[in-house]
């Protein structure tokens, strides 16, 4: 348990996606069966049993510590597991070695020093500066420290439990049981331990791994691609003895028995203007790219004839439970790439609406009937026992039409195709899709995809086979009110950017700020901007500046976004979806940038849209 | 048969010595421990700079803080100064003081004033653990102890420094194309890491941030081994990787990290224990290694001294306070001000937007 908690804290500090790979593929290197399987478990979220709740925790450290000093500790630590894995008081952790000792102070007695052991300074020569020789030697009381940990030595502690004893005895405990378990592991753990197993136990480990990383990680150790990991992954269950094996080379690869696994997703380039002189329209098919989720929704047959249907996310993720009104749909066995959508009278909503559907752990029947979910097909990649992934893509799609057409069910419909004979064409398509049949639903559309003719369905992002077109984006000109540093590699850098729009306030015109972007810049614009602020800060707040702002004085940045949505919690009102920088308009002054009233402007479509949502149809 | 209580002369431990402005002041004895005010005669514990302040008349102290207190601020930093030995005992005015060792850095110390019977010792700051770049921390049996609270609160245990090293290197290890920037006190905490580092094995050479040189140069002139330093000035990026450089903490988040190739950012310091604290500062590798006493370490001392009133200075003085009425112990805190991380005042010379 010790080693995975050290791996999780390291993990918890590292930025960089690089170094986590290394820190995790370094662990599933070093540490043996079961317990590394357990992490891989731990890592992508696969592991199930009943997590403690946040009161059992508290009445643990309350029965131990006095209630003044938790509520101090606790106000000044701000998280729970942290501060009961912090103050803990364990009883084979504890300073039990004999006290230092003690010099007199002339006349001492009125507050009665108990202890008789008089100066060791009095009878020895003073100690200035101190000969490097004594230095060396151990301190009284220094042997509880720098020696083995803070044990009793001599004292048989009972050994820290490993990764695999908590997963496994977690998994068979009952309910009553639990608090005295928990209680002898924390005893029995260091303060990293106790964080790591609050954590796990709780069900709270967000420490910004995904299970695709994890995986990443752990192919890595047998330099497999990660691909393959996640083919079988659904035939694989912890503690992935097999798996390992096969990663160490020591057994044949894992078959997958899985009825319905998840195929890695295929992904497009985004196209530049200059690509399209090299390419034959003649060669694609295009479609619209639609603004909702990318899934790929597989529906099978288990060994006993039974239908298996699960929904994953693009990058495997499996997010079945989230969507148990689609589920029903899924009754033909194959595998079909869409975009998950919400669809109220036939007339696909908005990304915002689709948003009260993501990451919702209970669904209510309110929630499936307000926010009708849906599935748009793209792509089929099986179908029965046939993989089609080899396929050219026109094949597929006579197949994905056929298929379609033979679930007949109102939840999923065909990504229709846009016809086109020249690039020309496709440009004017792309500029107004409500005339070239996406209709209604032209909102959600954000642009166009285009795909050759003759593509396999390849995992990845293949060159040349997929095209992303993306509609312009909304651009806003702003200006920089604060800067913040960045992590990792930029933490000596000014590059996180909140930035603002006009708007009459109180006190006249005023900046309020509408959005935070920290990308879209070249490298050398982020050298020139974090001179400006640096040049520029009007006042310091730990790791935030305040930048001049001022009409006549600042910095106007010109930022680029997909969309906007209301948001109570920005004093603006407003909140931009995935803002980046797009240009540094060092020509215009700050007086010249947009108004908040230009942004609400664009809201009211969506603003509508919202409404309807909440009202509950 | 004891004295008769004499009401006239009977000195409360406030009237020997009480908070004011500018430190903690012994009127019966002339002087102010560790003031943040210039003051005609100055006791001062240890070399920090928040501790020790130039401008002042006649300086007492040990010969190591006295030489700290002249390299930081140059010659004339007082008009006079007078060094004493740890367990040398002075008389001063109607009082009598005694240095002992504090463990906080090199030549740190307590004082122990007496007055008609009564002892009260000024610990400073001080730790328990062991450090091989000091003399050990002594429990000084006193009835009023004075301790600060930096740590005062039972989140803060620091274990063991060793273990802290070990993580260190294995991310040397791990990294090699990578340089490791440690950053820690150019007062104590490097010279602590340096020797830790010593003792783990690690022999390859140091490299220094330029504000570090001096007082790492006047450890080893204490006789304090610390093996092969070079200073991180010149040396070319390329060659970084794979190395350790120490450096004030403030200089491990500005533009000066840009010449060591993919840093990884450590910092040593008992602050690091709270996860909030290292995320706030963007460190990626927390060493809690700490120069004051840990919660166990501040409670453990004040038992050991046997002190009946406890008076607590800078820090989380509220928990220390509520701890020892617990215990039956007299307690307040006392209200300094002027005393905390001495990282800011250190912070100086790395300089916010020096480039080079």
């Amino acid at each position: 348990m010790n080693r995975f908690a050290e791996l999780l804290d390291r993990l918890a500090y590292e930025p960089g996606r690089n170094n986590k790979l290394r820190l995790l593929t370094a662990y599933f290197r070093e540490v043996e069966d079961p317990d590394r399987g357990y992490a891989l478990a731990a890592l992508t979220g696969a592991l199930s049993f009943k997590h403690a709740k946040p009161g059992l925790i508290r009445d643990l450290i309350a029965a131990r510590t006095d209630p003044v000093l938790f509520a101090l500790s606790y106000d000044y630590v701000g998280d729970l597991s942290e501060t009961v894995a912090l103050m803990w008081p364990s009883p084979f952790h504890a300073r039990t070695s004999p006290l230092p000792p003690r010099s007199g102070g002339e006349g001492a007695g009125v507050g009665g020093g108990a202890a008789g052991s008089r100066s060791r300074t009095e009878t020895e020569p003073a100690e200035t500066p101190p000969d490097p020789e004594s230095e060396l030697r151990t301190p009284p009381r220094a042997a509880r420290v720098e020696g083995g940990g803070r044990s009793v030595p001599g004292h048989n502690n009972p050994p820290p439990p490993t990764l695999t004893e908590v997963v496994t005895t977690l998994r068979a405990l009952g309910k009553t049981e639990l608090p005295k378990q928990l209680a002898r592991w924390l005893d029995e753990l260091d303060e990293t331990g106790r964080w790591a197993l609050l954590k796990l136990v709780t069900g709270a480990m967000r420490i910004g791994i995904s299970a695709r990383l994890a995986k990443t990680a752990a192919a890595e150790l047998g330099d497999k691609d990660p691909h393959e990991i996640e083919l079988m992954w659904p035939g694989l269950s912890p503690p992935y003895l097999d798996l390992f094996a096969w990663l160490e080379g020591r057994s044949e690869k894992p078959v997958n028995l899985d009825p319905a696994p998840f195929r890695p997703v295929m992904l497009a380039h985004a196209i530049e203007n200059g690509d399209f002189a090299n390419l034959d329209a003649a060669d694609f098919i295009a479609e619209w790219k639609w603004d909702g989720i990318r899934v790929q929704a597989v529906s099978g047959r288990d060994p006993r004839g039974h239908c298996v249907a699960r929904l994953y996310s693009r990058s495997g993720e499996d997010i079945t439970r989230s969507f148990p009104d689609l589920l029903p749909s899924l009754q033909l066995p194959g595998t079909i790439d869409g975009e998950l959508l919400v669809l109220r009278g036939g007339r696909v909503q908005s990304f915002n609406v689709l948003q009260q559907r993501l990451n919702r752990k209970v669904v209510s029947a309110k929630l499936t009937k307000d926010y009708p979910i849906h599935l748009r097909a793209y792509d089929l990649l099986g179908e029965g026992d046939t993989d089609l992934r080899t396929l050219p893509f026109f094949e597929r799609r006579t197949r994905l039409e056929n298929f379609v057409q033979r679930l007949d069910d109102p939840r999923i419909d065909l990504s229709p195709v846009i016809a086109f004979d020249s690039w020309d064409a496709l440009t004017a398509a792309r500029k107004d899709p409500a005339s070239a049949g996406a209709g209604e639903d032209a909102e959600a559309v954000e642009g166009v995809m285009l795909k050759r003719r003759d593509a396999a369905y390849l995992p990845g992002r293949p060159k040349g086979q997929w095209w992303k077109w993306k509609r312009d984006p909304h651009l806003i000109d702003a200006v920089l009110m604060y800067a913040q540093r960045g992590h990792g590699k930029r933490s000596s850098y000014y590059s996180d950017y909140t930035f603002g729009v006009w708007t009459s306030g109180e006190d006249g015109e005023q900046l309020v700020p509408v959005g935070k972007a920290y990308f879209g810049f070249t490298d050398e614009e982020l050298l020139q901007i974090d001179r400006f602020v640096r040049r520029n800060t009007t006042e310091k707040f730990g790791p935030v500046r305040h930048v001049v702002h001022e009409p006549d004085q600042g910095l106007v940045l010109e930022v680029a976004f997909e969309g906007l949505a209301r948001s109570p919690r920005h004093k603006s009102g407003v909140a931009m979806r995935f803002p980046r920088i797009n240009r540094l308009r060092w020509d215009k002054p700050p007086r010249e940038a947009d108004r908040l009233e230009t942004l609400e402007r664009m809201l009211k479509a969506d603003a509508i849209e919202a409404a309807a949502g909440a009202g509950g149809h | 048969m004891s004295h008769p209580p004499d009401y006239i002369n009977e000195m409360r431990p406030q009237d020997i010595l009480t908070p004011l402005p500018a430190g903690l002041a012994c009127r019966p004895g002339g002087f102010h421990i560790d003031p943040v005010r210039p003051v005609e005669r100055a006791v001062i514990t240890h070399g920090h700079s928040d501790h020790a302040r130039a401008g002042h008349g006649a300086v007492l102290a040990t010969q190591e803080t006295l030489d700290m207190m002249r390299l930081r601020y140059g010659d004339n930093f007082a008009g006079s100064t007078q060094a004493i030995a740890y367990g040398e005992e002075l008389k001063v005015g109607d009082v009598r003081i005694k240095f002992h060792p504090a463990g906080h850095v090199l030549g740190s110390a307590q004082i122990a004033v007496s007055c008609q019977g009564t002892c009260i010792v000024a610990s400073g700051d001080y730790k328990d653990a062991p450090d091989p770049t000091c003399a050990p921390f002594e429990v000084v049996a006193c009835d009023v102890f004075i301790t600060e609270a930096t740590f005062g609160l039972p989140v803060f245990r620091h274990g063991d420094a060793a273990d802290e090293i070990k993580k260190l290197l294995a991310s040397v290890a791990l990294f090699p194309e990578r340089a490791h920037l440690v950053g820690a006190y150019s007062l104590g905490k490097a010279q602590r890491v340096i020797a830790l580092l010593r003792a783990a094995g690690y022999d390859a050479p140091i490299y220094l941030h330029g504000a570090m040189e001096k007082i790492t140069h006047y450890y080893e002139s204490r006789g304090i081994a610390l093996g092969e330093l070079r200073a991180v000035k010149g040396v070319r990026k390329a060659d970084l990787a794979g190395t350790i450089t120490l450096a004030p903490p403030s200089a491990t988040s500005d533009i000066w990290t840009r010449r060591f190739p993919d840093p990884v950012t450590a910092f040593a310091s008992g602050w690091m224990r709270v996860r909030a604290r290292a995320r706030q500062r963007g460190v990626e590798l927390p060493l809690v290694i700490s120069d004051h006493a840990d919660w166990d370490g501040l409670t453990a001392t004040i038992e050991a001294t046997g002190a009946g009133e406890i008076w607590v200075t800078h820090g989380q003085e509220d928990a220390l306070v509520h701890w020892c009425k617990t215990r039956g112990l007299a307690a307040r805190p006392l209200d300094l001000v002027g005393y905390g991380d001495e990282d800011e005042a250190d912070a100086a010379p790395s300089g916010e937007d020096a480039e080079a």
